[in-house]
């Protein structure tokens, strides 16, 4: 039976879908015309499901008989999501403008895609997990091949498809073996059902479970879809998958490794270890090469997992604060540094996606050249910049714990990684001028830019305010 | 000036020089460089009368707090120590702006912006009591002096501005991580609480190696001081300025600062190490200097062999090798800057290091040859200069830790008149071979301006050290009393002699009227 008062507890979801359901019905009567109002009125839905999370926190944690969790880690994930979100749709209609025309569809798949993961980072039960998995992943591969005539983006789409569907393979084969072996779909059941130890079956349950979760997480060894799913989709929606559902992803393994596998936490440590470690030297050491930014993206993504999961692999509160901190500035990070992406076209308004193209950038464009400038020494993890504190924190939790090997072998590859920002900045500050970008950016992307590049610049002060925050999220797990 | 922030002030000015350049014109951008290093230049002069040196000042001095970062805390405060480096800092920063005045013609206002926010972070580092600030400080300046060897370097910048970040990086991150497992155990960031802090000896040794990993890299010791010729070669003059006179210093800092007083038993253990890389140091990048004919790349071998010396000096575990240091620090601060401003000179004029293209300047260049004279003196230890004390007091100290050691370093101080000698014959002395080099004009009143102000201080620090001894003396005689259970006996077996009893002194003495 479900309490009526349970609807408090999904009041994001619920305007979030009520919104994309009318949003839908506008944009199919209205036609392309309406992308514009839609757009807008996605981006206040997206608010306006921001402003209704404190409710829902207020709720209390559990809803639907422990389906469904309202907790302040729910919320902490979920403001990152719909921010990252509404980002993206911002960011949107100059690049569609141009490419072709912007459909009112783009803002309303990524309205449906963030009620799934609003469900999955608020999964209490592994066919909540499902449900939101799946709900994410079917509008991310649309999303992929949302511009239909170009042959790279409907590979991307259908590439993302196939290979996602392959890991929802894996996953509900994990899911039921764990519910094979300790009777219950629930994490607080399964929890309880390995408190007496951790059975084979239920190791290999947890396993394939965790190897699902990787692929979303584009986590070494189940990376390989991202580099040509990041190349071939639009930009704007690059700029999504890396920031919002990488969030989605990581809170949801975290909450699963925590609430439901945390009895067998030495079992999954390892496995955690491994995939962080060689996340973070393949993601680094695969960059170098790169030639095309979205696909260098791709890669500093898989890098960037990597740092975040060392948080996890502590599996401390500390560590989980420190990854779900690592998780919001990262989001900043990279929805900057694709602003700027997107602000590279040619004189006709074209995007251009090689790295060379970037060359003597600082000449021609000062701001968007600092900016970019500045994204990169984040992402490298160099101080003053906020990204070294996302960086710090992770590896203070690690050491913290006793885990100082993990740590000094994490930080020293961190150096493989600055090597390839560091490429991107020789490109814009050093290199010979090449052909110039169009003259200036749209207005919306530079206040994103700026925006992003200043929280980037003097993010320290925010430390109390992300170290409250965090904290107080990472204790509702435990 | 109680409560006054002056050491917050002092990085503010530059900080917002900075901004303001970036949006300026070339010219502007000059100005306010100028402007805002010179009023830090004030501010520093009033920063060292204002130090209370009295037998019962504060080690601590200019203290302030502000726990804002969370975590970490905005703290800084000087001893003096770090005062006598903050002067150097300011010191040398107008000088590096005038000598960037012409030779910098591109991009102006970003490469002033560079070298402000340089000076903000040098100075961070000096003042930061805080373990986590003193870290992003230190880091943060790789950002400003990657672009400015990067954009306004030579024809190998990039190679070489690679080869300093990740060089740099790399030796730094381990540290960091050292850092985090300090703070966890002593359950406190701040730096004079650690610096009396007691860590078990076996960890010491591990928290020992990680700082070594970044300061031996930033000092720059063998076999890890490879960045170095490129990073000299390839920077502007400026950029190698500073590079020589106050960034290698961050390195002699980070010693005396954390691994000294912080792990004693490890730095008294590891001794052996140090000495034995500082002695190779010594003779074999004396050697190599010696062979150079790219200027700038001969005076950057030459700072890694003065830093050799400055590294033994700091390693004998006495006040006169800690005292002779910290002088070698800062008169090496001063003569290599004025080196390489002294190339800088006359690359302006025939654009090219190469000994080879010059000779006979003396002939057509007389100002020049007589201050590029002092400066190759002082960089050979000549006493009455500031290394000479700096030199002679670090090697006395490790002559009493181990004899060998000094032995083989002060060969340094011959191999350095030889090669300074060599270079200065070679390029001031001898015929005018080439008509080009044979034309080139006397130093104009801007290059005197930049020069004299060195030349002043150089003899300064040779003629009355004391200004500069006094007021780390009992900073440096406190750390002394820190190392003093750890230090490694020396080598000497000194034995008291039994002198003549006074008796036996007077007999002498009546004797000898008798006579």
């Amino acid at each position: 039976m479900i309490e009526a008062a349970s609807l408090i507890a999904v009041l994001p979801e619920l305007v979030l879908t009520v919104a994309g359901l009318a949003l839908l019905i506008t944009g199919a009567f209205a036609g392309d015309s309406s992308a514009r109002v839609v757009n807008w009125l996605s981006v206040l839905a997206l608010a306006a499901a921001g402003l209704t999370l404190s409710t829902s926190l207020a709720y209390g944690p559990d809803a639907f008989d422990g389906l469904f969790r309202a907790d302040a880690f729910a919320v902490f994930a979920k403001a990152l999501i719909y921010g990252a979100a509404a980002a993206a749709i911002l960011l949107a209609p100059r690049h569609f403008n141009i490419d072709g025309r912007a459909r009112p569809e783009y803002p309303v798949l990524i309205l449906f895609s963030s009620v799934g993961m609003g469900m999955m980072v608020s999964a209490g039960d592994l066919l909540t997990l499902y449900v939101g998995l799946e709900m994410q992943s079917l509008a991310a591969y649309v999303l992929a091949s949302f511009m239909r005539q170009d042959e790279r983006s409907s590979e991307a789409g259908l590439k993302y498809f196939v290979l996602g569907s392959l890991a929802s393979g894996i996953l509900l084969y994990g899911i039921s073996l764990l519910y094979g072996f300790t009777g219950s779909t629930s994490f607080d059941g399964i929890a309880v059902a390995m408190a007496d130890g951790v059975g084979k079956g239920e190791l290999f349950g947890m396993v394939f479970l965790l190897a699902g979760l990787a692929f979303k997480m584009s986590a070494v060894p189940f990376h390989m879809w991202t580099p040509d799913v990041y190349e071939g989709a639009p930009t704007p929606v690059t700029a999504f998958f890396g920031s919002a559902p990488k969030v989605a992803a990581m809170a949801l393994t975290i909450r699963v490794a925590i609430e439901a596998l945390g009895p067998a936490g030495l079992d999954w440590q390892q496995i955690v270890i491994f995939v962080a470690l060689a996340s973070i030297i393949f993601g680094g050491v695969a960059a170098i090469g790169q030639s095309n930014i979205k696909r260098l993206m791709a890669y500093s993504s898989i890098n960037n997992v990597g740092f975040a999961l060392i948080g996890l692999a502590v599996g401390t509160p500390a560590g989980v604060a420190a990854t779900i901190s690592y998780l919001a500035i990262y989001v900043v990070m990279t929805i900057g540094a694709f602003a700027c992406i997107l602000q590279m076209r040619d004189e006709q308004g074209r995007p251009v996606e090689t790295i060379a193209s970037l060359a003597g950038l600082s000449q021609s464009r000062k701001g968007l050249a600092a900016a970019f400038a500045i994204f990169m020494f984040s992402m490298a993890g160099i101080p003053p910049l906020f990204g070294f504190w996302a960086k710090f924190l992770v590896f203070e939790a690690a050491v913290a714990a006793g885990m100082t090997a993990l740590a000094a072998v994490g930080i020293a590859a961190s150096v493989i990684g600055a090597f390839y920002y560091l490429k991107i900045i020789k490109t814009i500050y050093f290199d010979e001028p090449a052909k110039a970008y169009e003259a200036r950016g749209g207005a919306v992307e530079n206040v994103i830019l700026t925006a992003c590049a200043i929280v980037i610049v003097l993010g320290y002060l925010l430390n109390p305010a992300l170290d409250y925050a965090s904290a107080a999220a990472a204790a509702s797990l435990f | 000036m109680d409560g006054f922030p002056i050491l917050s002030l002092m990085m503010a000015v530059p900080m917002a020089g900075a901004i303001a350049c970036l949006f300026a014109g070339a010219n502007a951008a000059r100005w306010i460089a100028l402007g805002a290093t010179l009023i830090d230049l004030a501010l520093g002069a009033l920063l060292w009368g204002g130090f209370d040196q009295s037998a019962n000042a504060p080690q601590w001095q200019f203290q302030e707090y502000a726990p804002i970062f969370g975590r970490f805390a905005w703290a800084l405060g000087i001893d003096g120590i770090a005062l006598m480096l903050i002067v150097l800092t300011v010191f040398l920063m107008p000088i590096c702006i005038g000598a960037s005045w012409q030779a910098i013609e591109k991009r102006v206002g970003e490469y002033m912006a560079a070298f402000l926010f340089m000076e903000v972070l040098m100075i961070g580092v000096f003042t930061a009591q805080d373990l986590y600030l003193f870290y992003v400080m230190f880091e943060a300046g790789l950002i400003p002096m990657y672009l400015i060897i990067g954009i306004w370097g030579g024809a190998d910048r990039i190679y070489a501005s690679y080869k300093f970040f990740l060089y740099t990086l790399l030796g730094s991150v381990l540290m960091l991580i050292a850092m985090m497992w300090m703070v966890n155990e002593a359950g406190t960031t701040s730096i004079p609480t650690l610096m009396a802090y007691d860590f078990a000896p076996q960890v010491q040794t591990w928290l020992f190696l990680a700082f070594f990993a970044s300061f031996a890299v930033k000092m720059p010791m063998w076999p890890v001081h490879t960045w170095l010729p490129d990073a000299h070669v390839q920077a502007p003059t400026a950029g190698s300025v500073i590079l020589a006179g106050v960034l290698l210093k961050m390195g002699g800092y980070g010693f005396i600062r954390f691994s000294l007083p912080m792990f004693p038993d490890a730095s008294a253990q590891l001794a052996w190490l140090v000495w034995g890389l500082s002695m190779v140091a010594v003779v074999y990048t004396s050697l190599v200097a010696l062979v150079q004919s790219d200027m700038k790349k001969l005076i950057a071998y030459s700072s890694v062999a003065h830093m050799a010396i400055v590294t033994v000096g700091l390693f004998a575990f006495n006040q006169a090798g800690l005292e002779g240091a910290m002088m070698v620090m800062l008169g090496h601060g001063l003569v290599s800057g004025a080196l390489f401003l002294c190339v800088g000179v006359i690359y302006d004029r025939l654009h090219t290091r190469e000994i080879a293209r010059y000779g006979g300047l003396a002939i057509n260049m007389p100002k020049y040859a007589v201050l590029f004279l002092l400066f190759t003196m002082a960089a050979v230890g000549l006493p009455g200069t500031s290394n000479f004390v700096g030199e002679f007091l670090a090697l006395m100290g490790i002559y009493q830790a181990s004899s060998w050691v000094a032995l083989v370093c002060t060969t340094g101080i011959i191999l350095g008149a030889a090669y300074m000698l060599y270079l200065y014959r070679r390029v001031v002395y001898g015929e005018q071979r080439n008509a080009d080099a044979a034309a080139m004009p006397d130093l104009s009143v801007r290059e005197i301006a930049l020069l004299a102000p060195i030349a002043a201080a150089v003899l300064w620090m040779g003629i009355y050290p004391e200004s500069f001894l006094a007021p780390m003396r009992a900073d440096i005689r406190a750390l002394e009393v820190r190392l003093a259970p750890a230090a490694p006996a020396g080598d000497g077996k000194l034995v008291m002699g039994t002198g003549r009893s006074d008796a036996a002194h007077s007999t002498h003495a009546a004797s000898g009227e008798a006579h």
